[in-house]
């Protein structure tokens, strides 16, 4: 794994020092970790990091500060990977981050996820690459919610399809259900085809697939 | 039954008004009418010895009556003290002295009237009723005889006083009504009966505006203080678990407490959730509505034209309305669909909640429907309920609402 370059915003002395701690013990640098949205947004602008990992509430009015900041971040420049933690499933503040990125290097986690430090890592280098990941919680209620549209997916599709959404590979996915990759394409062509999503050149198709959902 | 005022007690039989204490509580109380009375008789005692011409004159009597006006308060004050002598009911808290309030002079007009005008009438009422017995009673004192108006004849004296005698408990009469007559007016200024309620509707505000200020304010802590605490706590666990190899002793107990740190997490998260939504506060109630129906094990189909905030209580209990009829909607309608609309509409936020269900829902049984009828009250709405037996089920919440 690449040595990422990371900015840390979150206003919690202790979680910011345990996140440092965390991510140097696997081996990514934290070369900035700030308390507030405005010293996120400057320091961001001056170190240029690979990767950005933002709270949600955040002063001065801890309301959603640090969500607005990495929205205003991404405007600025679209291929800046970021990934938002947030200690709530919040379908809102999930949908307008991805509908900021569209498709590439954006991640929703909830807090609760870092603990599983192992994987919390794994999403983050996962999201520097380009990929997008949402929490399998707000997955979880998405896919409870849009039960009409979904009746048409098999349990296993759904399954499959919450892996996306996390941002998995196919191989991941394969390891992880212990089936082939062949059966693991075979489950997202089938996921595609039920939920009217052309197929074309276009990789970002099975991001495409959670979007619908999203903004259902 | 005992009378709690001078007015209810003059409908009492007449021994047992004249047994009681009201006949004297009235005198008193007519009488202690004098006292304020004294402050004007004063002044124009000193007009009199002065004897000044016209325009000095006119020019005392002003002054004289501004005095008297500035004493209003007193007045007023010694007046609410009298009442309680004939009227057993307390008098709402008076509102602090303030010269805007359309109650205070009122009070003090009242006041200033009764001492420079009304005492005369209490005077008048318990001389007249008290003078023909004492006078009767008085017959064998009086000078008889010839050249007197009362011949001596002892029997017809005796006869005299012993009618005084029965007559006199029957001023009790007159007295006791007259006093209740005039505590009912003083009441009236003094208590109108629409303060009352003002006073119940304002503190129920308060307490509500009181809860959702404590609801915001544990939201916060619990937010920053216990969940930071326990999200730190796992990554610090799950570190040591990176430092334990995986046939070591400690790392069940390690894996163990991790799951259990994200238990508390969880469990965390959906008590601060149901004390106050963090999503409510930033992004407003049409996304925290989403949010609500996007939990909802029903489907809910949402037709919200929100654009803007709306104040705060109003969004607040709005939100807790929606939360409350999309858990019965859940738990007792047996819906395959349901339905959130919000608009608003001459100055109201309009919201309509909406099944396919069974109906029947009855807000006799639970609380639930009933509290959301309380607390759309205090914000000075209203709540609906169309639920027929067999359905459909409808819910409809009215709050005025002051872009």
């Amino acid at each position: 794994m690449r040595t990422l370059r990371v900015v840390l915003a979150e206003d919690s002395v202790l979680l910011r020092e345990g996140l440092t701690s965390l991510l140097r013990h696997f081996g990514h640098e934290v070369v900035a970790a700030v308390g507030d949205a405005d010293a996120l947004r400057e320091r961001v602008s001056t170190l240029d990091p690979d990767v950005v990992v933002t709270d949600v509430r955040m002063p001065p009015g801890f309301s959603d500060e640090g969500l607005r900041a990495a929205l205003e971040l991404r405007a600025a420049r679209p291929r800046l990977p970021i990934l938002v933690l947030s200690q709530y499933v919040e379908q809102t503040y999930a949908t307008e981050l991805i509908d900021a990125g569209r498709a590439a290097g954006t991640g929703y986690l909830l807090k609760d996820r870092v603990g599983e430090v192992g994987e919390f890592v794994d999403a983050l280098g996962r999201v520097a690459d380009g990929h997008t990941v949402i929490d399998p919680e707000v997955v979880r209620q998405l896919l409870d919610r849009r039960r009409d549209p979904l009746h048409r997916l098999t349990p296993r599709e759904r399954e499959v399809l919450g892996l996306v959404a996390e941002g998995r590979s196919n191989a991941a996915i394969a390891r992880r259900l212990v089936v082939t990759e062949a059966a693991v394409a075979k489950h997202i062509a089938g996921i595609l085809a039920k939920l009217d999503l052309p197929p074309d050149a276009d990789d970002h198709r099975r991001v495409l697939a959670v979007l619908t959902y999203l903004r259902a | 039954m005992t009378a709690r005022t001078a007015l209810s007690a003059a409908a009492t039989p007449p021994w047992r008004l004249a047994r009681s204490a009201w006949p004297w509580r009235s005198l008193a109380y007519l009488l202690a009418g004098m006292i304020p009375a004294m402050l004007p008789l004063a002044l124009l005692a000193g007009i009199e010895l002065l004897n000044p011409g016209l325009p000095a004159l006119i020019l005392l009597l002003l002054a004289g009556l501004l005095v008297v006006v500035a004493a209003g308060p007193l007045i007023a004050w010694f007046d609410r003290r009298r009442l309680r002598l004939v009227d057993g009911r307390p008098l709402p808290q008076r509102p602090p002295l303030r010269l805007g309030e359309p109650g205070t002079w009122r009070e003090i007009g009242y006041a200033v009237l009764s001492a420079c005008v009304a005492w005369w009438l209490d005077l008048g009422v318990v001389m007249l009723s008290l003078f023909p017995p004492l006078l009767l009673m008085s017959a064998p004192l009086q000078p008889s005889g010839p050249g007197a108006e009362l011949p001596a004849v002892p029997w017809l004296t005796a006869l005299l006083c012993a009618a005084g005698c029965v007559l006199l408990p029957l001023a009790a009469y007159p007295i006791t009504a007259w006093a209740g007559a005039r505590a009912a007016v003083a009441r009236a200024v003094l208590a109108p009966a629409d303060t009352d309620l003002v006073e119940v509707l304002r503190s129920r505000e308060r307490l509500v505006d009181g809860f959702d200020s404590e609801r915001r304010r544990i939201e916060r802590d619990l937010h920053d203080g216990a969940q930071q605490r326990l999200v730190a706590l796992s990554v610090t666990l799950g570190l040591a678990r990176l430092q334990v190899a995986d046939g070591h002793a400690a790392a069940p107990l390690l894996d163990d407490a991790r799951q259990q740190t994200a238990l508390a997490l969880a469990e965390l998260r959906e008590l601060i959730r149901g004390v106050h939504p963090q999503i409510l506060s930033d992004r407003g109630l049409a996304a925290a509505i989403r949010d609500v129906a996007g939990r909802s094990p029903v489907p809910v189909e949402l037709d919200l034209r929100l654009d803007g905030r709306l104040p705060a209580p109003v969004e607040v209990t709005a939100y807790f309305a929606v939360n409350e009829a999309l858990a019965n909607l859940a738990r007792h309608s047996g819906a395959a669909r349901g339905r959130v609309a919000a608009w608003t509409q001459d100055r109201r936020l309009l919201l309509e909640v909406s099944d396919d269900g069974t109906g029947g829902a009855d807000p006799a049984r639970g609380t639930g429907l009933t509290g959301l009828a309380d607390r759309a009250a205090t914000v000075g709405g209203r709540l609906l309920l169309a639920s027929p037996a067999g359905g459909p089920t409808l819910l409809r919440v009215e709050l005025p609402c002051e872009r």
